[in-house]
């Protein structure tokens, strides 16, 4: 019998995820551990928008803070319960994608890209300017994650949680990107002209993959606002767009194991970097144009390339 | 009340004509490479931020706005030459990528160099306002309007009447045909940004002295640079100035009879209902998509 790439990958990422806890990791590496996990899930979403589909997004830390400002003021608010309010941002945010993404997505190149980026900055100021319901740019508070009378609380808890939503991440999208659909959304990449002559519905498709990138933008985003129990609109800044986009090209562009490098890589470099005070935004600048001009595949299909030639 | 109104006016042309400037220096590079430089609202902040500390550190203000505008000029070549050029790419996501990360290069270099706080700017001449008609108006104000007139002309006689200028316009519309005719198409690239960083440098130390400026000034103006040239058709030098003044206005009037807190958020409304119109804006020409 012989094993899938693909399965093997997801049995390799869950033993490495089950190992880490028997590191017995202190509270600080737990809390990054915890931060590259969302940051993860969000990056597989993007990728399948931007590497798989080549729609660039500059805006998608935006539905990252929809999600975040949903758990907190719905749950604050309006006392909803949490998990309610999870899935009422999810469903609000992915109609909102829903609704802009077909206008959107029939842009190309620097017209997609302002859109989005503007997309996202009007967010944000609008969650800057609602002082009384976000708090301004002062931020707010949000209680807890509790489904019933149990909450989740403990870093252990919530880097276990975490894990499963990434393996079911990981495991959903590496299946999407072999089946028909996600030949699809690489050959809307390929030649938009050529997929719809091959029959694809390329509107269709683009809206399709951009609204589930927002919906997991958004569910990351309410789980990060109860794991940090707090929600600033900086979540939903032009700065995050553009670290995610940062992930996903540094990592590997139509990789799912390069959306986890990118994550883990440019979540940890700030925390190596805190001596050097204030050069993370110079840092990512260097890291983007250094790796658009030697690897503009990013990281894992470089390496990946390099592997399968000195084989052969 | 129509003291009021003009006062409102004048406001939104003065920020306008300061879009305009960054409008143009996107049009330049658009023209001369079919890109956008997202980085270009750093170069105003550059412009800005390094003035200011000239001033700062005693150096008299003409001569300091003189080396800003040179020294940010120099980022521009640099930022061609090291991170545009050796990219060999035309793929307008990568490049919309490159000239994202030297933004981001240029912002934290500053924010590490001069710090996070606000910074201040002479003006040109004296601050006492003028008084038209029962509105104020500064005269930096006049200043940023007539500079903005007097580039727009120097840039309309350099496209329309020098062989450099016309080596620009042939580059864009077809790069090898430039090439072919003896254009030296990497020169006029790297000649494009730094002419278009000076642009912005200009519009940086013009209006620092009315805004204020910091380390992070530039993102918000960068971007309504853009929306202003997108406004006015991209490649277009006159839409560029036209798309900025009105711009300028519209959020102008929005702070004054819709909402202050929304302003900012209106060129980027517009920008998404523009391009879902007419993705040519008022004054683009038309093109037609090759397979």
């Amino acid at each position: 019998m012989t094993i899938a790439p693909r399965t093997l990958g997801l049995v390799l990422l869950a033993i490495g995820l089950a190992a880490f806890p028997l590191l017995s990791p202190n509270a600080f590496a737990y809390d990054l551990a915890v931060r590259v996990l969302i940051n993860a899930v969000v990056v597989i979403g993007l990728n399948l928008l931007f590497g798989y589909t080549g729609q660039i997004s500059l805006g998608h830390a935006g539905f990252i803070g929809l999600g975040t400002y949903a758990s907190a003021v719905l749950t604050t608010h309006f006392n909803w319960p949490p998990l309610v309010a999870l899935v009422a941002g999810a469903a609000g945010t992915g109609l909102l994608a829903f609704v802009i993404a077909r206008p959107i997505l029939t842009l190309k190149g620097h017209h997609l890209a302002m859109a989005t980026l503007g997309m996202g900055i009007i967010i944000a100021i609008a969650l800057n300017n609602e002082m009384h319901y976000t708090g301004g740019s002062d931020g707010m508070s949000v209680p807890a994650f509790t489904i019933g009378s149990w909450t989740l609380s403990g870093d252990r808890n919530w880097y276990a949680l975490l894990s499963i939503l990434l393996l079911a991440a990981v495991w959903t999208a590496s299946n999407l990107v072999d089946s028909p659909a996600g030949r699809a959304l690489q050959a809307i990449h390929g030649s938009e002209v050529a997929a719809r002559i091959a029959g694809v519905d390329v509107a269709g498709v683009k809206v399709k993959v951009f609204v589930l990138s927002a919906i997991v933008a958004s569910v990351m985003g309410s789980l990060e606002a109860h794991y940090l129990e707090f929600a600033t609109p900086d979540t939903a800044g032009f700065v995050r767009s553009i670290i995610l986009m940062t992930m996903v090209i540094v990592g590997g562009m139509a990789s799912i194991p390069g959306s986890l490098v990118g994550a883990a890589l440019l979540t940890l470099l700030p925390q190596v970097l805190s001596t050097f005070e204030d050069g993370e935004t110079i840092v990512f600048g260097i890291i983007l144009i250094v790796t658009m001009i030697f690897m503009p595949n990013g990281l894992v299909p470089t390496l990946s390339n390099r592997l399968t030639r000195l084989r052969s | 009340m129509l003291s009021q109104f003009l006062q409102f006016l004048f406001a939104g042309l003065t920020v306008g004509a300061t879009y305009a400037l960054a409008a143009l220096g996107y049009t330049l590079v658009y023209s001369a490479s079919g890109m956008i430089n997202f980085a270009q609202g750093e170069f105003i902040m550059l412009g800005a931020m390094t003035a200011s500390a000239l001033v700062a550190a005693g150096v008299p203000l003409l001569l300091a706005l003189a080396l800003a505008i040179a020294f940010t000029t120099l980022v521009g070549v640099t930022m061609a030459k090291f991170a545009v050029e050796p990219a060999k790419t035309t793929s307008m996501t990568s490049l919309i990528i490159i000239t994202l990360g030297a933004g981001q290069v240029i912002r934290g270099a500053v924010q590490i160099s001069l710090g996070k706080g606000n910074h201040a700017l002479p003006g040109l001449s004296d601050e006492r306002p003028l008084h038209i008609l029962g509105a104020a108006l500064v005269p930096q104000a006049i200043w940023i309007m007539g500079l903005a007139l007097v580039i727009v002309l120097v840039l309309f006689w350099y496209f329309n009447a020098t062989m450099h200028g016309k080596a620009l316009v042939a580059t864009s519309h077809n790069r090898l045909a430039a090439q072919l005719v003896g254009i030296n198409t990497m020169g006029i690239l790297t000649f494009s940004f730094a002419l278009s960083a000076a642009l912005g440098a200009i519009g940086g130390v013009l209006l620092a002295p009315i805004t204020f400026t910091s380390y992070d000034a530039g993102t918000m103006l960068g971007l309504k640079g853009f929306v202003a040239a997108a406004l006015g058709g991209l490649g277009s030098a006159l839409g560029a100035v036209i798309g900025g003044l009105v711009l300028g206005i519209i959020e102008a009037m929005t702070a004054a009879y819709v909402s202050s807190a929304y302003k900012d958020a209106v060129a980027f409304i517009l920008i998404i209902l523009l391009f879902v119109v007419a993705p040519h804006g008022l004054f683009g020409a038309k093109s037609s998509h090759r397979v």
